[in-house]
């Protein structure tokens, strides 16, 4: 089906002619305003109708991608530990929706340390954005509901950081993460990393204490074999502390553990 | 009124017209040759778009086999072929394209560069409705330019995947250079990667196909050249802007092969000629994002037009040319050769590369890619970096035994609107208008989630070869250099200015202009018949080539009242430029960076002439 338009001879009138010898084209004016563009443009401007709405650019195009950031096995002298730590999002440049998930498989098979948000993403700045929503502490042990406000983002010096408050009728609680990339070299990083978990009120059934209650760090060296697939290896830490480890002590568990790790990072 | 006819002064003949004919039959014919000695042994469609003559074109937009990297894969072309086949028109002609799609996603072309009634230019939503899957649109419009373009699809990404071709208009009355032979370059950059996942994948991770980036080796070896000291605080420099210097192009030869005319490095695309002959070459980047530094060792290049305008020819060693610019050249080789026509990416992960020969099979040398370009704090915005405040920065751009300098006298202006080209006529700009508009704008943008940076000191950077190509040795071409062989056609001073930063956030892979994306912003909205002058200032640390359709732009570089006249202009990182446009069509216009990840993120504005 030909839906042709005729268009070519609509701009004779405004064209230029060429005058011979100067080589250069002396402007005739193209129409002749009329009465009509003289009022429209003296009052507000007509919107822009784009033909049949189509927008020329898709600029507000949603995306989404998800990253596992551990997903390793972990040996110390305690045993074997598996971890996971990830997250997703959905959403266009400037809203988005964000999940977060970690948790720990220990050697007695029990999942602890799960921690799942559901946060409402807005850019605030340049590199970093604000997060609100909802955590859930859902494994083997009591569940908790936590409202959460936090930051996410890259700050200057590419440190890549995390900064979340929790708050649920137990009082309150926060959370530091950061994490840096040394380029060894474009494919083999090292990954310093490290998270900090406070507590305002202890929390017995959970493990948890007042103050600075645990810790977990880790050295990792990846390989970026694809961007999207790297495997790595690297050493953690984990470690509680004050309140927390001595309900660990009472527990005859591990205050303190230090694992060989191995496992892949991957984003999709 | 300002269709400009540039035929040129002292046009000579008009024996050229069809001489591209059998100029496709060279690239035909290599491939088979050559496929004993290079490893891809294909058929590539992109050996069948002989130049179609005539005024009348049915042009089949459709899904095209490719094997470019040994991956079979789907191209979009045009009549069988990618790139789409050579348009050959002439000057006055009036044309008439019926373009049918027989993809099952919508389409469109729209003609580079060429002067057109607003409903002809092909943007879907702002000149037509778009090539629905099945429909035929027919084109028809005069023309009244002569010189080289180019068409391509502007609809989604179609223009990566394929669509894209060659597109010569002969003058009315000759051309003003004798040439004896005549070859299209088409340059691109092909991947087997969906553009939707690169442009996904730069959301998520804004360098990822940067596999040159500083590491803890380089960080060495810059502390033992240029000391700890000076090391870690350059690294803290960059550090405490979140940028890296290695930020060259966004996407780079990890995923891209660079063709000439469809032809990979390997295929070797091959141009004859015989010694003697005055060859043109037409140089096009049809490419999504990659700026190339085009040479052919051995060969001097005169440079003849730039975006289908004649210049005053310029003998040149090498030119950068960006995404939609085109650059004709003429090359007299006087020994057989073969000449190897090299082009490299801006980042040099790799290059396109042709051969001009005297027969078919034969290759010459391919010289090693330059060493990277790192970015400056010049092209952070931060002026020169000789400048230690003060009126040292007064000779910036005026350094010594550079090619192309004027003498830094006169036109100093602060205010730019004083600025009169007339009494300046053959200099270099060299007014520091950017001192003034940093001031002015400063307050105005600040950084936010759209803009990573405002750039505090944007320089005029127009006599610059660009991040890579100092210093090299080479007579480089820069757009200070370029003067038209007649002088503008609308003589009238712009009665106002209309300034855009080009913002962006590599980190979060927005761009726009003023911190705003496309759907963020209201239009331009010009007044027909009005002259006005756009100023543009680069806020990024990346060079972007905005295109303006429809209309001309005319650059101000201080060739007085011989502006070049230009439809792409490449916005180097940091740099403060100007050129004039005279809304002589009414319409609703695209006005975009022509890269097309930073296009189809936000960098793109309509401009509404009523």
């Amino acid at each position: 089906m030909i839906r042709g338009l005729i268009g070519g001879t609509v701009l004779a009138a405004g064209l230029a002619t060429t005058v011979p010898g100067t080589g250069r084209a002396q402007s005739v004016p193209a129409r002749q305003s009329e009465g009509t563009q003289e009022a429209q443009t003296a009052s507000a401007p007509a919107p822009v109708v784009y033909i049949n709405g189509i927008q020329p650019v898709m600029d507000h195009n949603i995306y989404m991608h998800a990253l596992l950031d551990q997903f390793e096995a972990r040996f110390g002298a305690d045993g074997g530990q598996f971890r996971y730590d990830g997250q997703a999002w959905f959403g266009t440049d400037y809203d988005k929706l964000w999940l977060k998930s970690e948790g720990t498989v220990g050697t007695n098979g029990k999942f602890g340390d799960g921690d799942h948000e559901a946060l409402y993403d807005r850019a605030i700045s340049r590199y970093f954005d604000v997060q609100t929503g909802v955590r859930l502490d859902i494994d083997n042990g009591p569940t908790r509901a936590w409202g959460a406000i936090g930051v996410e983002g890259l700050a200057l010096y590419f440190f890549n950081v995390e900064a979340t408050a929790y708050f649920s009728d137990r009082g309150a609680a926060g959370r530091l993460q950061g994490s840096y990339d040394i380029l060894l070299t474009n494919r083999l990083i090292l990954q310093p990393q490290v998270e900090m978990n406070f507590y305002s009120a202890s929390d017995r059934a959970r493990g948890v204490g007042t103050g600075l209650s645990d810790i977990d760090t880790g050295l990792r060296l990846r390989y970026e074999w694809h961007r999207k697939f790297a495997p790595y290896i690297g050493v953690s830490y984990s470690g509680t502390f004050g309140q927390a480890a001595d309900m660990a002590r009472s527990r005859h568990e591990r205050v303190q553990d230090l694992n060989f790790t191995f496992g892949i990072r991957t984003w999709f | 009124m300002s269709i400009r006819s540039l035929t040129g002064r002292g046009a000579i003949t008009r024996r050229r017209f069809v001489i591209g004919t059998g100029l496709w039959g060279a690239a035909l014919a290599v491939p088979q040759r050559s496929a004993g000695a290079y490893a891809p042994v294909y058929t590539p469609a992109s050996g069948r778009p002989d130049p179609l003559p005539g005024t009348r074109f049915d042009l089949t937009v459709g899904s095209v086999p490719v094997n470019i990297t040994g991956a079979r894969m789907h191209a979009v072309g045009v009549n069988g072929s990618t790139p789409a086949p050579i348009l050959r028109w002439r000057q006055g002609d009036t044309v008439e394209l019926n373009v049918t799609n027989r993809l099952d996603e919508p389409s469109s072309i729209h003609w580079h560069g060429i002067r057109v009634p607003a409903d002809m230019d092909g943007v879907p939503g702002l000149s037509f409705g778009g090539i629905a899957p099945g429909d035929t649109f027919t084109y028809r419009f005069p023309l009244h330019q002569s010189g080289t373009y180019w068409y391509h699809s502007h609809s989604g990404f179609q223009e990566q995947t394929g669509l894209y071709g060659a597109l010569i208009i002969d003058p009315r009355d000759g051309y003003a250079q004798h040439f004896d032979r005549d070859y299209v370059m088409v340059l691109s950059d092909w991947t087997d990667v969906d553009p939707e996942d690169i442009v996904s994948n730069l959301k998520f991770q804004s360098d990822y196909y940067n596999f040159r980036q500083r590491t803890v080796d380089t960080f060495f070896r810059d502390a033992h050249r240029q000391g700890l000291g000076a090391t870690i605080r350059d690294r803290l420099q960059w550090g405490a802007m979140n940028m890296a210097p290695t930020d060259i192009l966004d996407v780079s030869g990890i995923i891209y092969t660079y063709l000439i005319n469809g032809q990979s490095p390997a295929a070797n695309w091959t141009g004859l000629f015989r010694p003697g002959e005055r060859i043109r070459l037409r140089f096009i980047n049809a490419s999504a994002m990659t700026l190339f530094d085009v040479r052919i060792p051995g060969l001097t290049m005169t440079v003849v037009q730039a975006d289908g305008n004649d210049v005053e020819p310029i003998p040149v060693d090498e030119f950068r040319i960006g995404p939609a610019e085109t650059y004709d050249v003429i090359v007299e080789p006087t020994a057989d050769g073969p000449y190897t026509v090299f082009a490299q990416a801006e980042d040099r992960t790799g290059y396109a590369r042709g051969t001009l020969a005297t027969r078919p099979g034969l290759a010459g040398p391919v010289p090693p890619m330059d060493p990277r370009p790192l970015r400056t704090m010049t092209d952070m915005g931060m002026g020169n970096m000789d400048m230690k405040g003060g009126m040292a920065g007064m000779e910036m751009g005026s350094s010594p035994g550079k090619p192309g300098e004027a003498p830094a006298s006169g036109g100093m202006d602060m205010d730019h609107m004083d600025m009169k080209e007339a009494n300046r006529p053959g200099a270099a700009a060299m007014d520091m208008p950017g001192m003034a508009a940093a001031s002015r704008h400063k307050t105005e943008l600040k950084p936010g989630v759209a803009v990573q940076s405002v750039a505090m000191m944007p320089i005029n950077r127009l006599a610059e070869p660009g991040d890579g190509l100092e210093n090299n040795g080479r007579r480089v071409l820069t757009y200070a250099d370029l003067q038209a062989t007649i002088s503008g056609a609308d003589p009238r001073p712009p009665s106002r200015e209309i300034t855009l930063h080009l913002t962006g956030n590599m980190e979060r892979f927005i761009w726009g202009f003023d911190g705003k994306k496309f759907s963020e912003a209201e239009p331009i909205r010009l007044t027909l018949g009005e002259r006005v002058r756009f100023v543009l200032i680069n806020d990024t640390m990346m060079e972007h080539p905005i295109h303006l359709h429809g209309l001309w732009s005319e650059l101000e570089n201080g060739q007085g009242e011989c502006r070049p006249y230009k439809h792409t202009i490449t916005v180097k990182p940091g740099e403060r430029l100007s050129y004039l446009v005279t809304a002589d069509e009414p319409g609703l216009w695209a006005y975009h960076c022509h890269l097309l990840y930073h296009m189809e993120v936000g960098m793109f504005r309509t401009v509404v002439v009523s």
